[in-house]
């Protein structure tokens, strides 16, 4: 049995997956990553639109290269379509969401009650974030709401999932069966706190983490080591965040203008010294990709590439890192290819049609 | 036509939306308590004893109406040592003597992501980070690891309330309690 038929149902590639024994939820991502898998998440960019389309459209270019697809919840406080409206699409198609919640712009209630929803809908893995200040966005006069933290968020959800109950205490009838992530920053101050945070990140629940984008592998480095010194690494798994970067200009621009991205100046210095920016932005994130694969106790990569989402897939390739495995991806029914060899026929008559009609007028005319 | 903003090579520069711009000599007195966190969690500590003595006072005169007299002592004190706001779920002694809800997104858990990598805040540039703050000033204190422990989040309606009073009443309650068990 190859990987793709353990994730997903056969005859039914977009029906949902049966839950198995000791997972907390039914997504695809949780197999892969409980399997030991190497896995592999990339960001979809949100759509300024109502169109559903749009949503498919950015989805299609992950397919069969990624395990999860992220839908941001406002990212860098911009004002995009939301991560529940992505997410039910995406499960509509088959696609494995990971919903990202942050802070910022609902209290407790609306997002208790967006939980439900989503796994309602058939989210199966929930993202918990403090989120950016409105201070970064398009709307800098918005109120900061910060009811939760992504402590007290992921304690929450966790709770709602494991002891089927609201923050209050007030019963649910059927739990939210969620796979649990958070983010880590392991690239920004205090650095000896960091993996303490992920600890504390563990014990409210986190099961899965990703990592802002990493560019310097050093902290990374520093970092994992104090992670398998306190043994997370085996409590949950670690996805390292890469992505590439358009070019010397935009680096400069993201790491003044987007809190929390640290790109070391040698980064940069190597992007202007490139000929083929492009490209080379795209080598950084593959190396970073490749050294990020042979760490101990990392368990995936999540790839942000932010308005060069065409590139995942060549760099997912480029990078090796799935070591010949294919991701889940929707395949054609069998009856699919019947419907549309049928379409053709119906579309091909439709064209030859007039040209029949041409002969009864004619009769028409003449009688 | 506005001068341009003066920018630090490599730090995140976010919107100029806030009217108020801190200085940093704004921050003296805040950084000088995380500074002497051990010496503030040791007074702490004979206080609330001292308080949690005088429970039969507090009981006397009834807590409802010790609030109010209680709470201008407590605001005025904590306001000028940590900045306090008020939340009335004091943190401090988990949090290094640095006070939480000063960080603009209000965490109570740890540093967000968008830390600058001067150590100072991603929303207010000239503010050092609460958090960075909170965790050298808990690596001075006797008890600093509570800062390791998941605390829940802020109860809204606890807000304008005396934190010492609560503690008081609360410890007053568990002493009883145990005081009953033993019987």
């Amino acid at each position: 049995m190859t990987s793709e038929d353990l994730d997903q149902v056969p005859g039914d590639p977009e029906a949902p997956l049966p839950e198995l024994p000791g997972h907390s939820s039914r997504s695809r991502l949780e197999r892969i990553l409980r399997r030991g898998d190497f896995a592999v998440t990339a960001e979809l960019n949100p759509p300024d639109s109502a169109d559903p389309e749009e949503v498919y459209d950015r989805a299609a270019v992950f397919e069969g290269w990624v395990d999860g697809i992220n839908a941001t919840d406002g990212s860098g406080a911009n004002c995009h379509m939301s991560s529940v409206g992505i997410c039910a699409l995406l499960t509509r198609m088959g696609y494995s969401p990971i919903m990202q919640i942050s802070c910022r712009d609902r209290n407790r209630i609306a997002i208790q009650g967006d939980v439900l929803g989503a796994a309602a809908m058939g989210v199966g893995n929930m993202l918990c974030l403090t989120g950016d200040g409105v201070q970064a966005g398009d709307q800098p006069g918005a109120k900061a709401v910060f009811d939760f933290d992504c402590m007290s968020l992921l304690e929450t959800v966790r709770t709602m999932r494991d002891e089927q109950k609201f923050l209050s205490g007030r019963k649910l009838s059927v739990p939210p069966k969620v796979f649990l992530g958070a983010a880590i920053n392991p690239f920004a101050p205090p650095y000896d706190f960091r993996p303490l945070r992920l600890a504390k990140k563990i014990a409210a629940g986190a099961q899965f983490v990703q990592s802002q984008y990493c560019f310097d592998l050093e902290l990374l480095d520093r970092y994992m080591m104090r992670v398998r010194e306190l043994g997370l690494h085996e409590q949950c798994f670690i996805l390292v965040g890469v992505g590439p970067l358009a070019s010397a200009r935009a680096a400069r621009w993201i790491r003044t203008n987007v809190p929390g991205i640290h790109i070391p100046d040698d980064i940069i210095a190597r992007l202007e010294g490139a000929e083929d920016q492009k490209a080379e932005g795209k080598k950084i994130c593959i190396e970073m990709m490749q050294a990020a694969r042979e760490i101990d106790g990392v368990s995936g990569v999540h790839v942000m590439a932010y308005r060069q989402e065409e590139l995942v897939a060549e760099i997912v390739e480029e990078a090796g890192v799935l070591k010949g495995r294919k991701p889940w991806r929707k395949e054609a029914r069998p009856d699919d290819a019947a419907v549309a060899e049928r379409l053709v026929e119906i579309l091909t008559e439709a064209d030859a049609l007039p040209e029949s009609l041409e002969p009864l007028a004619e009769t028409d005319a003449d009688g | 036509m506005a001068a341009a903003k003066p920018q630090m090579a490599g730090a995140y520069t976010p919107a100029d939306v806030s009217g108020v711009r801190r200085r940093r000599s704004r921050y003296s007195i805040r950084l000088w308590s995380v500074r002497n966190a051990r010496m503030l969690e040791w007074f702490y500590a004979r206080f609330s004893e001292t308080l949690l003595k005088l429970h039969w006072f507090w009981n006397l005169v009834g807590y409802q109406r010790a609030e109010r007299p209680v709470k201008a002592v407590e605001k005025l004190t904590k306001q000028f040592l940590f900045d306090c706001r008020m939340c009335g779920q004091c943190a401090l002694s988990s949090t290094g003597m640095s006070c939480p809800m000063n960080c603009p997104k209000g965490l109570r858990n740890g540093p967000c992501g968008g830390v600058r990598a001067n150590g100072h805040c991603e929303v207010e540039p000239d503010m050092p980070c609460v958090w960075v703050q909170a965790w050298e000033g808990s690596r001075r204190m006797t008890n600093g690891d509570t800062i390791l422990d998941v605390q829940k989040p802020v109860d809204n309606s606890l807000w304008n309330t005396s934190s010492w009073l609560r503690v008081t009443a609360e410890a007053a309650a568990e002493r009883d309690a145990a005081k009953d068990l033993a019987r």
